[in-house]
């Protein structure tokens, strides 16, 4: 009895055990793989053919599905052609594609890949591609190497999963990807990846040119500038409002979303982050190890990262370079707009502003407003054009960048009755700053506006560009009159 | 007394002058001997022979006439082993071009058409040597690279679209050498475009042409600054003899006797 008793036991443990032995092993051969040094396992046999899917720009090809790895082809065109860089700068871009960056390219672990590169015959200069998944001569820069008017063609079996930067490397290669020769490919793990409802594809990259941030025509690449790496641009896919204005992304509350993120440099290395939100996982490097509750994830030149969130509350979330000054000064800046329901267990507005009296006083040096000098005066067409770019860097995070404001929040500056009002009001709320209740169109507000560092000159502008493109009103206020409501 | 010496060593001089413009062909430039840096020979500056070198471009002009005798090249006849597709395809037919590009250059020209052209006018393509050394000009310098804005002028070039229409030679600017249109109108083939071992020794170290992707080209570079160069010579490097490009012409240059 006690012996039978005892072997039952001896049993069960052997069979718990034998079963744990299992499970372990079974766990260690999933973990095992991407241990192991060497992906020639991922060399087999290749099922049918398939065309890829190429997408621009914020697009990412849909998810695969297939099980088993097959031929792609892949045919990505090289096309040089002017575009904006930002509003009235234009750029010769050098582009996979047409974009920048270039067209998203999706394939799968272990898939043999036949690559097409083809020259357009109007470009001036011969291309080539390095793909960073590629194992082989030089990403396939050799192999790919091809004239204007021409095409180059060479197969490579992606053997590592993951999130890849591909861009030119023909002499001179900083000024080839300085130009906008870059893009991603992903290598989709053979078990996939999680579900998510939105995926989005941002790359960020620097840019050279011979006149400073926001001077207008055409803007020559400048090579002194790019070899000391003091970039004029720093953006999110290749123009300033590439992802703002009418080209935001766009999610509901509630669902998930996944951004490709890509660091096409040529020199900068990107510390991205987006306001108001906490990656739930990072994918560092683009590679497998997966990170949780990341705020800023640093992608290296020629780098990536992918990071997955959820979008709990509704707002503009803003994605940046945290490296700050390229996001407001650089062009480095998106948003990504969620509507849906509030969650004010999560996230309130509703906190009242009140008035917050110090018990001390700080010393200050008076402001250097005592000057005597008279403010310059610019022209109307000169302050519309600059008022605009002001009103993008320093009104629009709040105000909205149609100037619609968010209702009891950050009240209109588009159609309102604020601005239509006396010209004095407006000129001291930039400048002297507004806190308190006021009524905007019917509705109230109470909250508080920071003075703005702006000049007498630059004040005029940003209020007469409010004034004529979003009043259609005929005021219009002078550096003078600016400078003697100033405090 | 001093008169006398001084008028003497001025009339010697127009003599010599007279005389180095007797031999100057029409329509090239005579290049003295001299030196230049080729991009991937270190700092090691490479000997060039004297000679001749065509002040502009061929023009479509000049290369129809060719084709008058010399039938065998035209856009019809051509055989495919010595012109890829595309050859003179901004023609509007086997004998014409757009009027308006008379005086521009021929471009959509394999390197064969070019060489024989060359050859039928008693003349040679320049080899790369001769020719980098006439594009290393500046406007008033033999160097270009001590002229302020030379080499930003010639990337600037590059950071243009390409024109619909190409203008005509001679409307960019004449170098020191009073050459035009080295740089800012069109690629241009030489002898031995395929060869850039050729033009220093310190390639033969360094392995195969590979240099040109990558960082290669930088580590061995003279100036690794030279980006308008990196650009010919990348742009040379992705040629074969047959292929015919919208932005490659060539020009024609001659041994000085």
């Amino acid at each position: 009895m006690t012996r039978s008793f005892l072997r039952l036991i001896i049993g069960i443990s052997a069979l718990l055990l034998f079963q744990t032995l299992l499970s372990s092993c079974s766990q260690g051969g999933k973990s095992g793989e991407e241990d192991r040094i060497g992906r020639e396992y991922n060399v087999t046999e290749i099922k049918g053919e398939e065309i890829a899917v190429l997408t621009p720009p914020p697009f990412v090809p849909p998810p695969i599905t297939r099980n088993y790895a097959t031929k792609v082809i892949v045919e990505l065109e090289v096309i040089e052609h002017e575009m904006e860089l930002a509003d009235g700068v234009s750029y010769m871009f050098w582009t996979f594609g047409g974009t920048v960056p270039g067209s998203f390219i999706r394939i799968r672990e272990g898939d043999f890949v036949e690559f097409h590169l083809k020259n357009h015959p109007d470009n001036k200069l011969p291309h080539n591609i390095d793909l960073h998944a590629v194992t082989g001569q030089g990403g396939g820069a050799e192999a790919s190497f091809v004239a204007p008017g021409y095409e180059a063609t060479f197969n490579f079996t992606a053997l590592n999963p993951g999130l890849y930067v591909y861009h030119c490397a023909t002499a001179p290669v900083g000024m080839h990807i300085a130009n906008g020769m870059y893009g991603l490919i992903l290598v989709e793990p053979k078990e996939g990846l999680p579900k998510v409802d939105k995926e989005f594809y941002v790359m960020q990259g620097d840019f050279y040119t011979t006149g400073n941030y926001g001077e207008s025509g055409l803007q020559p690449f400048d090579m002194n500038k790019a070899i000391r790496e003091q970039a004029d641009y720093v953006v999110f896919n290749g123009r300033v409002g590439a992802l703002t204005g009418n080209n935001v992304l766009k999610a509901k509350t509630g669902e998930t979303v996944r951004l490709f993120v890509g660091n096409g440099g040529p020199n900068l290395v990107s510390s991205f982050h987006v306001i108001g939100e906490v990656f739930d996982n990072v994918y560092m490097e683009g590679g497998r190890l997966k990170n949780h509750d990341i705020q800023t994830t640093l992608i290296p030149a020629g780098g990536s990262a992918i990071t997955e969130f959820k979008v709990e509350v509704p707002g503009n979330f803003i994605l940046v370079d945290h490296s700050i000054f390229r996001a407001f000064n650089k062009g480095a800046l998106g948003i990504l707009a969620v509507e849906g329901e509030e969650n004010d267990r999560i996230f309130s507005h509703k906190t009242e502003p009140y008035t917050y009296i110090p018990e001390t006083r700080i010393a200050r040096a008076e402001p250097a407003g005592g000057t005597t000098e008279p403010a310059p005066e610019l022209s109307m067409e000169e302050q519309l054009i600059l008022g605009k770019k002001l009103y993008e860097v320093n009104c629009a995070a709040c105000h909205l960048p149609d100037g619609k404001g968010v209702a009891g929040i950050f009240p209109p500056l588009a159609a309102s009755d604020y601005m239509s009002g006396n010209p004095d009001k407006a000129i001291a709320a930039v400048v002297n700053g507004l806190s308190g209740e006021i009524k905007v169109n019917g509705v109230n507000y109470n909250n508080v506006m920071p003075k703005q560092t702006l000049t007498d000159t630059e004040t005029a502008a940003v209020l007469n560009f409010i004034y004529a493109t979003m009043n259609k009103s005929e005021t219009r206020v002078t550096a003078t009159q600016v400078r003697k409501i100033r405090k | 007394m001093s008169i006398v010496y001084r008028i003497l060593f001025s009339s010697a001089l127009l003599v010599a002058a007279f005389n180095l413009r007797a031999q100057t062909p029409a329509g090239m430039a005579m290049i003295p001997e001299g030196n230049y840096l080729p991009l991937y020979a270190g700092n090691n500056r490479t000997s060039v022979a004297p000679f001749y070198i065509d002040k502009h471009p061929v023009t479509n002009g000049e290369f129809l006439k060719f084709l008058e005798s010399e039938p065998g090249w035209k856009k019809s006849a051509v055989k495919r082993l010595f012109a890829d597709e595309g050859y003179l395809k901004h023609w509007v037919s086997d004998g014409m071009y757009r009027s308006a590009e008379k005086n521009s250059p021929v471009v959509n020209i394999s390197w064969f058409a070019a060489k024989k052209y060359c050859e039928c006018q008693g003349k040679r393509l320049p080899t790369t040597a001769e020719w980098e050394r006439v594009a290393e000009a500046g406007w008033t310098v033999a160097d270009g690279s001590r002229e302020p804005g030379f080499n930003e002028w010639i990337l600037a070039m590059a950071s243009k679209p390409a024109p619909r229409s190409l203008p005509a030679v001679g409307t960019t600017k004449a170098n020191y050498y009073g050459v035009w249109d080295m740089h800012g109108l069109v690629w241009e083939w030489t002898l031995d475009f395929n060869s850039i071992m050729s033009t220093g020794e310190s390639r033969a170290a360094t392995g195969s042409g590979d240099g040109l992707f990558c960082a290669g080209g930088s580590a061995t570079s003279g100036d690794v600054s030279n980006y308008a160069a990196f650009l010919r010579y990348a742009l040379r490097s992705s040629l074969k003899a047959g292929h015919v490009l919208q932005n490659l012409g060539f020009r024609c240059a001659a041994d000085k006797k």
